[in-house]
């Protein structure tokens, strides 16, 4: 075998990776094993959700007898929705709710924001504005576990102070979600706006446009494509955050997210893997079928967000 | 002009607001704090300048972490860059659903740290188990996750589970931007598929390398979610002739310390964790720009 009939010359191909002609026994060989070790790899990865539906669909004495059999009957996982639905100790459906609330408000101050802020940071060049923006790309590299004790006590000490409570809150984590969304999301919005030309504004401004005006009405319509990286990158982090939350919000306050509920439920049914299972399905769900949906969005915004 | 400067304090004011409150007031308390006695309990505060630091480089605790961190994070580089570049080869080939493949690779990025920990968890300790026994396979019929001496490869092969797709994403991204005229200019000229790869699409993919490299490592260095569902620390172990928890990586040994009320201690690990972050960080974007190749 030469170097273009082994297993990954076959793949080495299409777009950028044209390989050579393939012809004769080798590289259908090659082909062949390619394809097998690529099944396999897929199965691999795909595995571990066949093992939560799999599980989800069986009682406890099931999962304990045999871990790896099917389901006796597949009813059994409407039967552990319900269960999880109406449970008595953990409220999921409150959760569900409340992230949902939660990671949706985000959103929508994050974006605003954030754009608002990176639009002025590019237009006005100023000491000022490089400080700030300068602060804003810096402070991405702090790691949460140095701010999350201090800014716990400190919420409690403004909130104390103003009679305004922000621990416990909806608005409370939304307004921290900002703080901590919008420099990533002004780095991003920063970026983009820098390649947007200055006549367009010019020419607003000079048809008597106010300035505020000439963002809401020419430059954010704009920003249409980089507003949904923003989203994605910002919604799968805040929907599936669990340390924020369980400060700003405790592990058994009014206010839940599902990923709280998901470890309180690990917590008081300690090894009922039916259980268990069934709410980390219930869990990844709505964020597969938004995948489903709009996979082409979402893995162009992951890719931007990563190289930007 | 005065109007114009109003909106503009305007526009950026609620972000700058959001982001002293919840990074820079914090941040400045948190460096503060690691000087002193915080315990969480008592409102009385004092300082105590390096005392929580000098305490720590001689607790066996915190160095096993430190060293499990730093080993756990070798390990996911190598593993996940390794890992996502062939994924990457596999998904710009020839191969037949390489769209389907790609989709599907990067899904387990889209779970949360917290769900997929419970969901492996189980796969350790019931479903290989299970497997273990019906093939009487000795090796399999005790969890991975309840050896000191395996547990921090199985976190890593899961959070390679998680993060592969992504850099995938970020490979393949590198990999079609690369004019598809130098790979046949050398395959034209015999150069083999191997080394194609190696000397041509690698060294042209450098940007891509750097940022993947430094995301596995940040990332790896501040685990704690899979951390805390998948193992919880555990199991134990002895380091020091002392009594430690074998899979308690940085992330989570400050959350513990905390959680036991020696807040200030754990903010001084939190301080060494950033101090950390920022000096190999620096280092590596460094050391990685000189490698880059212009087009």
């Amino acid at each position: 075998m030469n170097g273009d009939a082994s297993p990954v010359a076959a793949l080495g191909s299409g777009g950028a990776l044209p390989a050579g002609p393939a012809s004769g026994r080798g590289p259908r060989l090659g082909r062949l094993l390619l394809g097998a070790f690529v099944i396999l790899l897929f199965a691999f990865f795909m595995a571990p959700f066949a093992m939560v539906v799999l599980n989800s669909s069986k009682t406890s004495r099931e999962i304990i007898f045999n871990a790896i059999a099917l389901p006796e009957s597949w009813g059994q996982l409407l039967t552990n929705v319900r269960l999880i639905f109406t449970n008595p100790t953990v409220d999921y459906l409150g959760a569900f709710w409340d992230s949902t609330v939660i990671t949706f408000l985000s959103l929508v101050v994050i974006v605003l924001f954030s754009s608002m802020c990176a639009w002025v940071l590019v237009r006005n060049k100023t000491v000022w504005s490089a400080v700030l923006f300068m602060a804003f790309v810096a402070a991405m590299v702090i790691p949460f576990q140095v701010l999350m004790y201090p800014l716990v006590r400190w919420m409690r000490l403004i909130g104390d102070a103003i009679h305004f409570r922000l621990l416990g809150t909806v608005r409370g984590i939304v307004f921290s979600y900002l703080g901590f969304g919008c420099p990533l999301s002004i780095f991003i919005f920063h970026g983009f706006i820098k390649n947007i030309p200055y006549e367009l504004e010019e020419s607003a401004t000079i048809d008597g446009c106010s300035q505020a005006k000439t963002f809401f009405l020419i430059v954010f319509p704009l920003l249409k494509p980089i507003i949904v990286t923003v989203l994605i990158l910002n919604g799968i982090w805040i929907w599936n955050d669990y340390l924020l939350p369980l400060l700003v919000l405790g592990s058994n306050g009014a206010v839940q997210t599902i990923p709280i509920a998901v470890t309180a439920f690990a917590g008081a049914y300690l090894k009922q893997w039916d259980l268990i299972l069934t709410s980390t399905l219930i869990a990844m769900l709505p964020i597969i079928v938004l995948y489903l949906f709009a996979q082409r969005y979402i893995i162009k915004g992951m890719v931007e967000g990563a190289i930007k | 002009m005065r109007r114009h400067r109003l909106v503009n304090v305007l526009f950026v004011a609620p972000c700058v607001f959001a982001f002293a409150m919840n990074i820079i007031i914090p941040f400045g308390f948190g460096l503060y704090y690691s000087m002193t006695d915080w315990n969480g309990v008592s409102p009385d505060i004092h300082f105590v300048g390096l005392a929580n630091f000098a305490g720590l480089f001689s607790s066996p605790d915190f160095i096993y972490s430190f060293i499990i961190t730093v080993a756990y994070t070798a390990i996911n580089i190598v593993l996940v860059n390794a890992v996502s570049f062939g994924l990457s080869l596999i998904v710009t080939g020839r191969i037949r659903g390489r769209n389907f493949l790609r989709a599907g690779f990067f899904i387990p990025y889209l779970i949360g740290g917290i769900v997929l920990g419970y969901i492996w968890q189980f796969i350790f300790n019931n479903a290989l188990v299970a497997v273990g026994k019906s093939l009487s396979i000795a090796a399999l019929q005790s969890s991975f996750l309840s050896k000191p001496g395996t547990v921090i490869w199985i976190m890593s092969i899961v959070n390679t589970w998680q993060y592969a797709g992504y850099i995938m994403l970020i490979y393949v991204a590198a990999i079609q931007g690369i004019p598809a005229s130098l790979m046949e200019a050398a395959e034209v000229d015999g150069a083999n598929y191997p080394t194609r790869v190696f000397k041509i699409l690698m060294p042209m993919m450098a940007n891509a390398f750097t940022i993947s490299l430094f995301l596995t490592l940040t990332t790896s260095f501040k685990q704690f979610d899979m951390n805390l569902t998948l193992t919880n620390g555990g199991p134990a172990t002895r380091f020091m002739d002392t009594p430690i928890k074998a899979s308690q990586l940085l992330a989570m040994n400050i959350f513990n310390t905390a959680t036991a009320n020696r807040m200030a201690e754990a903010q001084a690990k939190a301080v060494v964790l950033f101090v950390a972050l920022v000096v190999v960080a620096l280092l590596q974007v460094a050391a990685n720009k000189k490698k880059e190749v212009e087009l």
